[in-house]
């Protein structure tokens, strides 16, 4: 039996879906089967970062009207032989499914896989409900700026209602020179407010956008630093205790040199 | 005078303790004792006598206390040991004094409401609310919006750990830091009401301005 795991993180733009599809292509990297789900009905996203979207043949909405079952609308990987993707409807809303058939589909994908992860719209409405229906762990993205904390908080407060226990937090697209000049929201401070474990850090790396942009995600690239980031994340789900990067710290030979010899 | 004492006299060991009645005026109060020392002038004469004086529960400002040591001034023998006022034990203060605890966070969106005194273990956070119509202590960070006496009880305090908040509010009074003040202090800090202005000062100086939140006496 598999775990289900929901990405979620209230305010937009802070890259749920960029994570979804990391995370869950890093653990099939790692030899787990996965399957990722995109819940945000109507504004799909998931399936172009993927580069997978002229595979789409069914969707969410179909799986949960009926019209076809859940192994038929799985779209496989062009990478990985066990990595799957359930796409999200582009022609309904949010309001064209419910919690409970969301957490039907969920229940019959979880045996066959070893993590299903859950892509949640923003927001805190009807899609959010239905993302988190049948999650098992959830993962709280946020971005170091105020009003993406603000959004995280929120989030954490009506998942700390729900049946999901302590969910995780990742914080998204720090940018090392901004936080050393201290003109950004120190790590440990938003840990401080919303007072759950972090699962990562990932800095802002302009590769995510050129891999998103050609469907390829960025994990894939080893020379990308927030590829790094992303397989730590997975390893840390997996259980593994992997110590966090430190970020805007390029020690070159030279580097390497000085600290050697205790002057850097 | 309605013939009720406003003043009981008692001998003790050390000297005599002079029972202030609570419940009349100073003024009546001062001048039943400008006429009780008159009278009893000649018994307040000879060796030095200490006297105690026992306020109940009436609360004297140094100026009020200074026309109370002057009255004693004139008998020569008098010399004021001490001038006290009761903690508060009656049973209105302690029923208002119970204090309820909640552990968790408030956080962004939620509102937490309290009838009574407040004791949260753990922080509010932006954008979450925590409103009672006594104090509200808390034992972590305030960075959310407190609101304290929220019934309109004035006297209402809100303590801190760490007191960042978006915006405090006691009985009707708004105020947000920080236009009006600024904390950036490392200690634990209370806000309350002086002179319908909201103050912020160090907790251990909550002893001096609020008398019955003390629970405890040193010995």
């Amino acid at each position: 039996m598999g775990e289900a795991i929901v990405v979620t993180s209230g305010k937009g733009g802070v890259g749920k879906t960029t994570t979804s599809a990391n995370i869950g292509t890093a653990l099939a990297l790692l030899g787990k089967k996965v399957c990722m789900v995109d819940t945000d009905i109507g504004l799909r996203n998931l399936d172009v970062v993927m580069g997978l979207e002229n595979r789409i043949i069914y969707d969410l909405i179909d799986v949960a009207e009926g019209r076809c079952r859940v192994n038929q609308a799985l779209v496989k990987d062009k990478r990985f032989d066990e990595l799957y993707m359930l796409p999200a409807a582009q022609t309904k809303d949010k309001n064209d499914i419910s919690p409970e058939q969301v957490r039907k589909i969920i229940e019959q994908l979880k045996p066959d896989h070893d993590y299903v992860v859950i892509d949640c719209p923003a927001g805190i409405e009807q899609g959010f409900r239905n993302a988190i229906a049948g999650a098992d762990r959830a993962i709280v993205i946020t971005t170091p700026e105020n009003a993406a904390v603000r959004d995280a908080d929120r989030v954490i407060g009506l998942l700390e209602k729900s049946q999901i226990a302590s969910p995780k937090l990742i914080i998204n697209r720090i940018r090392p020179n901004l936080l050393k000049s201290g003109d950004m929201l120190e790590i440990d401070d938003i840990c401080q407010v919303l007072a759950i474990d972090l699962l990562g850090i990932v800095p802002d790396d302009e590769q995510v956008i050129k891999a998103a942009n050609s469907g390829e995600p960025t994990v894939l690239n080893p020379s990308s630093p927030a590829a790094i980031a992303y397989r730590n994340i997975a390893r840390r789900l997996l259980g593994e205790s992997v110590p966090l990067q430190q970020l805007g710290q390029k020690t070159g030979v030279f580097g390497k040199v000085k600290k050697f010899l205790g002057m850097g | 005078m309605a013939g009720k004492k406003r003043i009981t006299i008692k001998g003790v060991k050390d000297g005599l303790v002079f029972l202030l009645d609570d419940r009349c005026s100073f003024e009546d109060l001062l001048t039943e004792l400008h006429v009780k020392l008159d009278k009893h002038e000649k018994q307040f004469t000879g060796p030095i006598v200490h006297v105690f004086l026992k306020l109940g529960s009436r609360r004297l400002d140094e100026a009020d206390k200074e026309r109370l040591r002057q009255a004693f001034r004139k008998q020569g023998n008098l010399l004021i040991q001490s001038i006290d006022s009761d903690s508060p034990q009656e049973p209105e203060a302690s029923a208002d004094a119970a204090l309820t605890t909640w552990a968790g966070i408030v956080r962004s969106g939620q509102t937490m409401e309290y009838q009574g005194n407040l004791l949260l273990l753990g922080d509010v956070n932006p954008g979450g609310t925590l409103r009672c119509t006594g104090d509200i202590y808390v034992m972590g960070a305030l960075r959310g919006m407190a609101h304290a006496g929220s019934e309109g009880n004035a006297r209402a305090i809100i303590a801190a750990s760490l007191m960042r908040p978006t915006q405090l509010r006691i009985a009707d009074v708004i105020s947000r830091p920080p236009d009006e003040w600024a904390s950036a202090e490392p200690w634990m800090e209370y806000a309350f009401l002086s002179e319908g202005k909201m103050t912020i000062d160090k907790l251990s100086a909550l002893g001096r301005s609020r008398k019955e939140v003390m629970q405890f006496k040193g010995v």
